[in-house]
């Protein structure tokens, strides 16, 4: 898996293609909106019949990052189900490939705005977590406090015009006080960075962004402010 | 002939020194036939040679409830018939109620019509779909006796005439002895549309009025010569504005939206005279081109300047000239194009071409050959599409509990749908019942389910509400909103593709309905612009469809390509074609032309296959396909009617090699699942059969995380159930329209090996037009994060920021 290093709150993190984060010397990998049963909710609710496979998938993706990585703790950043009934709906291979990631590491689940964390799935829960210079939670704060913030909740993603045209990229986005984690579940969609909801929450001048996929790369995340300075 | 006629009839034809023109006749004559087809040129009288029935068993006063249907391509022309309509029935004092019900017909109005029909309605075939997919549908058409479909030529070439077919099946069933006509200008194959229309085994005549003389039509003069490249035939503004002056009302036809922009704006920097002209196109808001209607039919305006918009609808007398911009690609809508000047019965039409590059000027030839030969093109189209099917099965869930026996017979009576075997019926059965997934089935997985009696319907009946949202087969590309800032909140001036608007930053000027203007900011979904009129405009690019040159013209143009000589093009032309000749070689059709040359810094690679701009594209997809395969980095291509051209960071120095038939078939069936085409086409077919709910603006504003990409799915899909009934619907789709893998097999077959290879040293004069194509396509491989790693460079050392 190729990766893109990164520093924030004087921590080295690394940032992986699939949407990851990883902090090498805790040994923990952090992952944030996972919408576990998205296709089952949406079904539920009489809408249309999506390919009910992305459960699969997401937990796919997970067990390559977990091996890759072999973590002591993996943080799941809430919205880890789509909606509270996501659990009860799991079918047993879904559930058996939790279970095995939650009994093998610290897990641990944060509770997000579509969910309560999960029960009877392992790991256990919380509404966040600090550690070291930094904490741990669904949606980022309006005070951040002395310590840096590293959320999810947003799906941030990102334009970037090439010679070989314009390409849009979930991206992590950080600057000195937050971090906002990409969704990392197979059916999730973005909202750019531009959006007011994202960057009323950075300072335009010092963020930067790293975008998803195959070759990450790392990229002033608000280029037009800098050039107007 | 009009003794033909009653009294009241008779004598309004005679106040108003009328006769009967004979297909009116032959159509009163033949009332009662159960399927009939008029072909006739415009402004023979076909309206009302479709009406005059309705309006005879209507004067009787008696009639209850719904008479006729009229069912358009055009909302417009609903409105503009029940305009023509009324004087007649006025006129006569008959007591006949027409209505027209459209996307436009207000709520309080549709529910009065379906509490109580007009005698005569006036629709679109989205609305019937919608009317029919109520539970009362079959008490709303309870008294019907007769449809009309106008224009059935160009609803022919769509899904939703498909749909249009199946909705008239229906109506088959619940009003048995509905009688159906269809009203269809000068086509390839009336044959073809007869059965289209027909309630299957029913028969159906085909009644051809006189189709006039032939058109008056030739290439326009011009003291500039065509550019070598480029399509906006600026270098003919002043012939044109000239021919303008001395008409009373011209139609100057552009295949594109941008182009018709960009002409338009130079048209009025050369009006001199302050003509007045419009403009008019389908990315422009609806009341700017209401007004230019209205303009046009009170006779205000000497030119509109247009695009397929204008192909279809309202009929205008007073066009005496039709101006074709650009290569007319196809001989059968260049014809009925033509077709729209001079509206007088018996009249020749007046035409002329105007190529816009050099290029052009060749296939305008071949073009002009072919309609005064009245050799007309067509490809016969392919069992009806699935996904509409897929839409109507759920459509007729929501109006009711149905049986699967019985509407499949009834699907089956569609001319479009006579060959739908069981199993594909029962498939779409599936999908819209379950989903159709194959390595599992949930309960809650029900969308329909079946009764212990038989019969099939919606398990939850408040999804019939977001069926009826998601009705129609028309998907529209992402388009933002333009409005001009001003106190008010804002003029609407039109849409732009939201991909376009994304490479806009604050600054950038653009051309929309021929006005110039400056992107100020995006809100909420609203393109907020300023008037600027002194900066040369960067251009909107508006994707409309582009149509493939026929392959019959293409043909034509080579066979031009073998003469020794070409006296019949005007000289800069012929030089053009002869230093082709020179410097590399023209295509034929028995071999392929592959030519080789660097230009700015990057390596490129011309392929003249003449198959039409779809397959062109797909064979730009097959090339770099494998030339990613082979490490020669390709960044992008561009495919145009008659070439593909690739460019790349690497010569290619054996192109024999990336199109040998066995490797490119292979290629293509591997490629297939992947490639970029597949994803819109399955886009499209996820969107008509229910898959994926339509974006509501509403639900856009709210934005977010709440959508994804339609490629996740068939990403999904094609992972852990590529045999999903989805996929084989967008296979198939995809290999009849966007992909076009026919004509590349015909082209491998007519070559057979063939291959010319020219290496240059620059651009070569056939390949030059293609460098200013719009529609370029990026190919998403190793090249593309190359790509992206150069950029995130240059932003970084733009910000002042070295290595992070």
């Amino acid at each position: 898996m190729n990766t893109s290093s990164f520093t924030f709150c004087g921590i080295s993190f690394k940032a992986f293609g699939s949407g990851a984060l990883w902090w090498q010397d805790a040994e923990m990998l952090v992952v944030s909106d996972l919408h576990l049963g998205k296709s089952d909710r949406i079904a539920r609710r009489g809408g249309a019949l999506l390919p009910p496979y992305e459960t699969l998938e997401t937990l796919h993706r997970l067990a390559r990052d977990i091996a890759d990585t072999a973590p002591k703790i993996v943080i799941s950043l809430g919205d880890s189900f789509d909606d509270d009934r996501g659990v009860s709906t799991l079918e047993a291979p879904e559930r058996a490939a939790i279970e095995n990631m939650t009994t093998a590491c610290d897990w641990i689940w944060i509770s997000g705005n579509h969910d309560p964390a999960p029960k009877g799935l392992g790991g256990q829960s919380a509404d966040e977590v600090a550690k070291d210079t930094v904490v741990f939670r669904h949606i980022a704060s309006d005070n951040t406090g002395t310590l840096g913030e590293i959320s999810g909740h947003f799906h941030p993603k990102l334009r970037l015009r090439t010679r070989a045209g314009t390409i849009s990229r979930p991206v992590f986005i950080w600057d000195a006080k937050r971090l906002i984690l990409p969704a990392y579940g197979a059916y999730t969609g973005g909202l750019d960075i531009t959006h007011k909801s994202i960057s009323d929450l950075f300072d335009p001048l010092t963020a930067q962004a790293i975008l998803t996929g195959p070759m990450p790369v790392c990229v002033p995340a608000y280029p037009a402010a800098r050039t107007q300075q | 002939m009009t003794q033909l006629l009653p009294a009241p009839f008779s004598d309004w034809f005679a106040k108003r020194g009328w006769d009967l023109h004979a297909h009116q006749a032959d159509m009163l004559a033949r009332a009662a036939d159960p399927a009939l087809l008029l072909i006739a040129p415009t402004g023979g009288g076909k309206t009302l040679a479709g009406f005059l029935p309705s309006l005879l068993e209507l004067a009787g006063g008696t009639h209850k409830g719904l008479h006729t249907l009229y069912v358009s391509p055009l909302k417009a022309l609903a409105a503009d018939i029940k305009r023509n309509l009324r004087t007649p029935v006025d006129e006569m004092g008959l007591a006949i109620r027409i209505e027209d019900r459209t996307g436009d017909t207000t709520q309080t109005q549709r529910k009065r019509q379906r509490a109580d029909p007009p005698h005569i309605l006036l629709t679109t075939p989205e609305s019937l779909a919608l009317l029919l997919s109520y539970e009362d549908a079959p008490r709303i058409f309870a008294g019907l006796r007769r449809v009309v479909v106008d224009e059935i030529h160009a609803l022919a070439e769509s899904k939703r005439g498909d749909q249009l077919m199946l909705g008239l099946a229906r109506l088959s069933q619940l009003v048995p002895g509905v009688r159906r006509v269809g009203l269809s200008a000068t086509v390839e194959d009336p044959d073809a549309i007869a059965r289209f229309l027909a309630c299957h085994p029913d028969p159906c005549a085909i009644l051809n009025a006189d189709p006039g003389p032939d058109p008056d039509i030739s290439m326009l003069d011009t003291a500039a010569a065509p550019p070598w490249a480029g399509g906006g035939a600026r270098h003919a503004i002043p012939e044109v504005l000239e021919q303008i002056r001395q008409h009373k009302t011209t139609l100057v036809f552009h295949n594109t939206r941008a182009q018709a922009e960009i002409f338009f704006h130079h048209l009025w920097l050369a009006n001199d005279d302050q003509l007045p002209i419009g403009i008019h196109h389908g990315s422009l808001d609806r009341v700017q081109r209401e007004r230019v209607e209205a303009a046009m039919v009170a006779g205000q305006l000497r030119a509109i300047v247009c695009t397929g918009s204008l192909d279809l609808g309202i009929d205008w007398g007073n066009v005496d000239l039709v101006i074709q911009i650009g290569a007319p690609k196809n001989v059968k809508r260049l014809v009925q194009r033509i077709g729209r000047a001079n509206h007088r019965y018996n009249a020749p039409s007046k035409a002329l071409l105007v190529p816009a590059n050099r290029f052009e000027i060749v296939e305008c030839r071949a073009a002009l050959d072919a309609v005064i030969a009245h050799d007309l093109d067509g490809d016969p189209r392919g069992t009806g599409p699935r996904d509409v099917l897929c839409q109507h099965i759920l459509a007729t869930a929501a109006s009711g509990p149905f049986e699967a026996d019985a509407l499949y017979e009834e699907v089956c009576s569609a001319g479009s749908y006579v060959d739908l075997t069981r199993d594909e019926f029962d498939a779409c059965l599936d999908f819209c019942a379950t989903g159709g997934y194959a390595l599992r089935a949930y309960d809650r997985w029900k969308r329909l389910q079946q009764r212990p009696n038989g019969m099939w319907q919606l398990r939850d009946p408040r999804s019939a509400s977001m069926i009826r949202m998601n009705m129609g087969t028309i998907i529209d590309i992402e388009t933002l909103k333009v409005r001009l800032k001003n106190s008010r909140g804002g003029t609407p001036l039109g849409e732009i593709e939201e991909s376009f608007a994304a490479t806009l930053t604050p600054g950038d000027t653009f051309l929309i309905g021929g006005q110039i203007v400056r992107y100020e900011r995006l809100r909420e979904m609203t393109v907020e612009v300023t008037r600027r009129a002194d900066r040369t405009p960067k251009i909107a690019t508006f994707s409309g469809t582009k149509f493939a040159t026929s392959t019959q013209l293409s043909q034509r143009v080579l066979a031009m390509f073998l003469h020794d000589d070409w006296p019949e093009l005007p000289e800069h032309t012929r030089e053009w074609l002869h230093l082709q000749r020179k410097v590399s070689q023209l295509p034929r059709a028995d071999r392929l032309l592959i030519e080789t040359f660097p230009h700015d810094g990057r390596e490129h690679l011309c392929l003249y296959g003449f198959a039409g701009h779809n397959a062109q594209q797909t064979l730009g997809l097959l090339v770099t396909q494998r030339m990613e395969d082979a490490g020669l980095d390709p960044v992008g291509f561009v495919a145009t009617d008659y070439a593909t051209l690739i460019w790349g960071l690497k010569p290619v120095e054996d192109p024999a090699a990336l199109v040998a038939p066995d490797g490119l078939r292979e290629a293509f069936e591997v490629w297939l699942s992947g490639n970029a085409v597949m994803k819109r086409t399955f886009r499209a077919a996820a969107t008509i059969a229910g898959l994926i709910e339509r974006n509501t603006r509403g639900g856009r504003k709210s934005g977010r995380q709440a959508t994804f990409s339609s490629d996740i799915l068939y990403d999904t899909l094609l992972k852990y159930d590529p045999e999903h009934v989805l996929l084989q619907i967008t296979r198939e789709q995809a290999l009849r329209g966007l992909v076009d893998f026919g004509r590349i097999d015909e082209m491998l077959r007519r070559t057979e090996g063939r291959i010319d290879h020219i290496t240059c040293q620059r651009i070569t004069p056939l390949s030059a037009p293609m460098f200013i194509e719009i529609g370029r396509v990026p190919i998403k491989g190793q090249a593309q994060e190359r790509m992206l790693a150069e950029a995130a460079e240059a932003l970084l050392q733009g910000a002042g920021l070295t290595r992070l």
